[in-house]
């Protein structure tokens, strides 16, 4: 069988693509004039911030939206009237992954086999081969909304594979995902490119992962900035990549120093050093030899796909004053040793199911405290009894010197707390949702406008305030819901997976801030699956199944699985080994 | 490769069976398809009655003579009335405004006379006219206890008195009046728009809103399929709906069944359809659950309570009302089910219901086939 029609030598292929979405009196050009070519066989990775259109692009391919101008043809057949031939060919999976809850596994996958008309002679060796890839076997009666997310984004995968797509779309499909579990997922659509001949278009906001691509697109407001592969990307940095690192100063420090001098396009915590991407390949340029910087040892370092992201954004969209300049946050002392949080022998049931079990830590004033599991582990819900919003079954918690127990309420005034979804009025304005926060932790007058005018600025909100929260894109709705957990100035700061599905600029933007509240004494405590953001934490918890895997500073943490096939492991390479050693 | 038809029907297997699982599933959706309807009838069939029973009277005799108890007995023997003596007017007036009592029997101290001399009515009824209704009810079994009494009366003694108008009244189709009989089959209506509309409206913005519709539509399942996929199921359903609402109104409230099983299944399925072209039409206009669900009560659920003649008279409607009674589907699926059950297969009301309701459901079903979007836009 033969998938593509005789002329068609592109699996896809957009010509002059323009799409205008127009909702009231706003219209956004999603995208304007693109034109791209995608081989057979190719993995394409579809980057870029939030907005720039890559959801687009996927729908229009997938013929769920229609262009106002240009062509789209898929191995030749046109999405706009041979949208039948299109379907056949393409296997689709938004963002929401598409399935249906309240069906199990193995109603889901006979569902999408029919829809996609898979004959009944090779359904049952697709569904074990593909049941055994994903590591669902055990699991095909459970019903699909009991699944982790990680196991929901295998299982809809594994859907849109039955049919044996020539072309595969996949729309973020490692959001709020773990990184064992996108490991696994990488290691499935390779096996299927393979084995199938296939064509994959996917859109990511990590770039780890659009690495492993074989052709990387970056949008930026529906243009296509570059387009090319992942070596020539990281070619066109060559020489601008360093790591530094200060004796006198901290690493924390010397990013702040360094982020916002010219020549400087980025500065980033990376392990025990600041990952710099210099403005040209001269270092010479760079500010780094007056007195401040004493003693600064300095490496070039290969660069990574990420600088190239970064220094192509920087380009289009340079620092804003406020992004730069440290802002004029209340400074605290900081007092290192204080205990703020200190959890002693905590468990938490639900039913017969134990979520956490038996935990002890303690996290420090000013200190930014990292919160790593697979999903499932246990996070969430150690979040929600911190803040108080789930008692404990057993043990003790104190918050800010308080006992939650006890009082809950007094110490939930003193605590901010930003959950996955955002928690935001999306029917209310910007303005109006600052105006419900502030009023709800009790502020008044003189302060509330205050801190308002402080959210607005310090977030740069100010050009979007009557726009409806709702309406926002996700990098401005992450710094809304940020802004109003901080309105009532808490000393300590919750963050439940605050960068999920955000794009790099904005995650910067995001831990600069973050750098800054924590550098004036208040306390952070922050759930991740960005295995890089881990690396920005003062000290790291891994949860799994309820209990504590490992505990302690990003470096002691990489320490434990450093050997020497693996001299200098990341993050995500602990974190993996650490996980799966326990595990077999 | 499979033959073109097989897959089209593979598809659409896929896509019921998938439904009924749902429904399965989902205790919201077995609720309003079964539980609901079991209330509903309950409800109507025991708790509500337009029937006025043991109401009670206060009688007040000023003068007491053998023919004044043996009318008061005739009250007192009734079913439909309680009657409690009150030695004068004042007293019963009293009651009257406390309500607890429904009307007032006086039967002045010439009651004898007026009695034999034929004059004028002799006794004098003043009936709490708050609820309208009721007070007709009232008065007119009060006007037949009294007519019967007094032909009991004459026949007794033998002699002959005329009345200036006597009454013989003979009810046909429901000759027992009893309310219930023509509640319970109009309630079938309602029922039906339950499942058909409201429970369609819910399930396809649920699809909307769980953005299962983009993965369905980016699969080669076409838009006749996934309307066909929806409308299959429920029309199942709401005429298991149907079949059970029959059911309870035959054998558990008694209610006689004169025309044909048949009639009811064919007008019903027509019915069905207009449902759920209503459904599928306000679930493409209103992609989520709560939107849905307001707009398909307002707009179907509650006409088909009110306005369909289920309950208040259309006949007695003011005009304007009267006129938009014809945009209710439920009206004409209520004419039929009272018909079909209380008088019999009579064409000359079924046909003509019947063929409003087939227009109508070729409408809304061109509408939801129009309507329903290829694509995200």
């Amino acid at each position: 069988m033969s998938h593509s029609s005789a002329e068609a030598i592109f699996a896809l292929e957009l010509q002059a693509v323009n799409k205008q979405f127009s909702s009231g009196s706003r219209s956004v050009n999603a995208l304007r004039s693109v034109s791209l070519t995608i081989d057979k066989g190719a993995v394409v990775g579809l980057v870029g911030p939030d907005g720039a259109g890559k959801t687009t692009l996927l729908r229009l391919t997938a013929g769920l939206l229609l262009p106002d101008t240009g062509t789209i043809t898929v191995f030749g057949h046109n999405c706009t009237d041979q949208l039948a031939d299109v379907h056949r060919l393409i296997g689709y999976m938004p963002q929401r992954f598409g399935l249906y809850e309240d069906l199990s596994v193995a109603e889901n996958l006979k569902l999408y086999a029919d829809l996609h008309g898979v004959s009944h002679s090779v359904r049952e060796q697709r569904f074990q081969a593909l049941m055994s890839m994903t590591g669902l076997a055990a699991f095909t009666e459970r019903l699909a909304g009991q699944l982790s997310g990680g196991m929901k984004q295998k299982l809809g995968l594994a859907c849109t594979l039955l049919s044996q797509p020539a072309l595969l779309l996949l729309d973020e499909p490692s959001v709020g995902v773990d990184p064992v579990s996108r490991r696994e997922l990488w290691s499935i659509i390779e096996h299927q490119v393979k084995a199938n001949d296939m064509t994959v278009l996917l859109s990511t906001a990590y770039l780890d992962e659009a690495e492993r691509c074989s052709d990387v697109i970056l949008l930026d407001e529906g243009h296509i900035l570059a387009h090319n592969s992942p070596a020539a990307f990281k070619q066109s940095m060559q020489g601008q990549s360093y790591r530094l690192s200060s004796p006198s100063l901290s690493n924390r420090n010397l990013q702040n120093k360094l982020s916002g001098q010219s020549d400087v396009i980025d500065a980033v915590i990376q392990g025990d050093k600041v990952r710099v991407i210099s403005a040209n390949k001269d270092l010479a340029t760079l500010p780094l030899f007056n007195a401040e910087f004493e003693g600064i040892r300095i490496e070039a370092t290969a660069p990574r796909l990420e600088d190239a992201f970064i220094a192509l954004l920087r380009a289009q969209h340079p620092l804003t004053a406020t992004q730069a300049i440290s802002p004029n946050v209340k400074t605290t002392t900081v007092i290192n040793d204080a205990t703020v949080i200190k959890v002693e022998g905590v468990d938490r049931w639900f039913g017969n199911f134990q979520a956490v079990k038996k935990l002890n830590f303690s996290v420090n004033r000013g200190e930014i405290f990292g919160l790593l599991g697979a999903n499932g582990a246990g996070k969430t819900t150690t979040f929600r009894m911190l803040c108080g919003l789930l008692p404990v079954s057993n043990g003790q918690l104190s918050v800010a010197g308080v006992d939650l127990s006890k009082a809950a309420a007094k110490a939930r005034a003193r605590i901010g707390y930003m959950s996955q979804k955002f928690s935001l009025y999306e029917h209310l304005s910007v303005l109006q949702n600052l105006n419900f926060f502030s009023s709800a932790y009790g502020l008044r007058n003189a302060q509330r406008k205050n801190r308002i005018q402080w959210a607005l600025q310090q977030f740069e909100l100010e050009a979007e305030k009557n726009t409806n929260s709702g309406d926002l894109p996700l990098g401005y709705k992450q710094r809304l819901a940020m802004a109003c957990a901080l309105m009532h100035e808490p000393e300590i700061l919750f963050l439940d997976e605050p960068t999920s599905g955000v794009d790099p600029l904005a995650r910067r933007e995001f831990w600069n801030r973050t750098n800054q509240l924590a550098a004036s004494g208040v306390t952070v405590l922050v759930t991740t699956h960005f295995m890089e953001e881990a690396e920005y934490c003062d000290r790291l918890l891994i949860m799994r199944e309820g209990d504590i895997l490992t505990s302690g500073t990003p470096a002691e943490i990489k320490q434990q699985v450093r050997s020497v096939d693996l001299p200098e492991p990341t993050m995500e390479d602990a974190f993996i080994q650490l996980v799966e050693a326990k595990i077999s | 490769m499979n033959h073109p038809n097989k897959e089209k029907y593979m598809r659409l297997q896929g896509l019921i069976i998938k439904e009924f699982l749902q429904i399965r599933r989902d205790p919201s959706s077995l609720g309003i398809a079964f539980a609901m309807p079991v209330f509903l009838l309950l409800l109507f069939g025991y708790g509500v009655s337009l029937d006025a029973k043991h109401v009670p009277v206060g009688i007040v005799l000023e003068k007491i003579s053998p023919e004044a108890r043996s009318f008061s007995a005739a009250f007192e023997h009734s079913e439909y009335f309680v009657s409690i003596h009150f030695a004068n007017m004042k007293l019963a007036q009293q009651a009257l405004e406390a309500r607890k009592i429904s009307a007032i029997i006086r039967l002045r101290s010439n009651f004898n006379r007026q009695l034999y001399s034929h004059e004028s009515a002799p006794i004098q009824v003043i009936v709490d006219g708050v609820d309208a209704n009721t007070a007709r009810l009232i008065s007119g079994y009060i006007q037949g206890t009294w007519n019967q009494w007094l032909i009991q009366f004459a026949a007794q003694r033998g002699i002959s008195l005329t009345q200036p108008i006597m009454l013989e009244q003979r009810i046909w189709y429901n000759s027992a009046v009893r309310s219930r009989n023509f509640l319970v089959p109009g309630l079938i209506a309602v029922i039906m728009t339950l499942i058909g509309a409201l429970l369609t409206a819910l399930v396809m913005a649920r699809e909307w809103e769980r953005g299962t519709l983009e993965a369905l539509i980016a699969t080669p399942v076409s838009v006749t399929e996934i309307l066909l996929g929806k409308l299959i199921p429920y029309y199942l359903l709401g005429m298991g709906g149907m079949l059970l609402s029959i059911a309870m109104a035959v054998f558990l409230f008694q209610v006689p069944l004169l025309g044909s099983l048949w009639v009811l299944l064919i007008t019903g399925t027509l019915f069905m359809l207009v449902a759920l072209g209503m459904g599928l039409v306000i679930s493409i206009a209103a992609k989520n659950q709560f939107v849905a669900g307001q707009i398909a009560i307002i707009i179907t659920f509650l006409p088909a309570f009110i306005m369909s003649g289920f309950i208040f008279d259309i006949d007695s409607m003011p005009p304007a009302i009267q006129s938009i009674t014809y945009l209710i589907a439920a009206r004409y699926f209520v004419a039929i089910l009272q018909t079909v059950f209380l008088a019999g297969n009579v064409w000359g009301i079924i046909i003509p219901n019947a063929l409003a309701l087939l227009f109508m459901a070729l409408f809304f079903f061109a509408l939801a086939l129009r309507r329903m979007p290829r694509r995200l836009e």
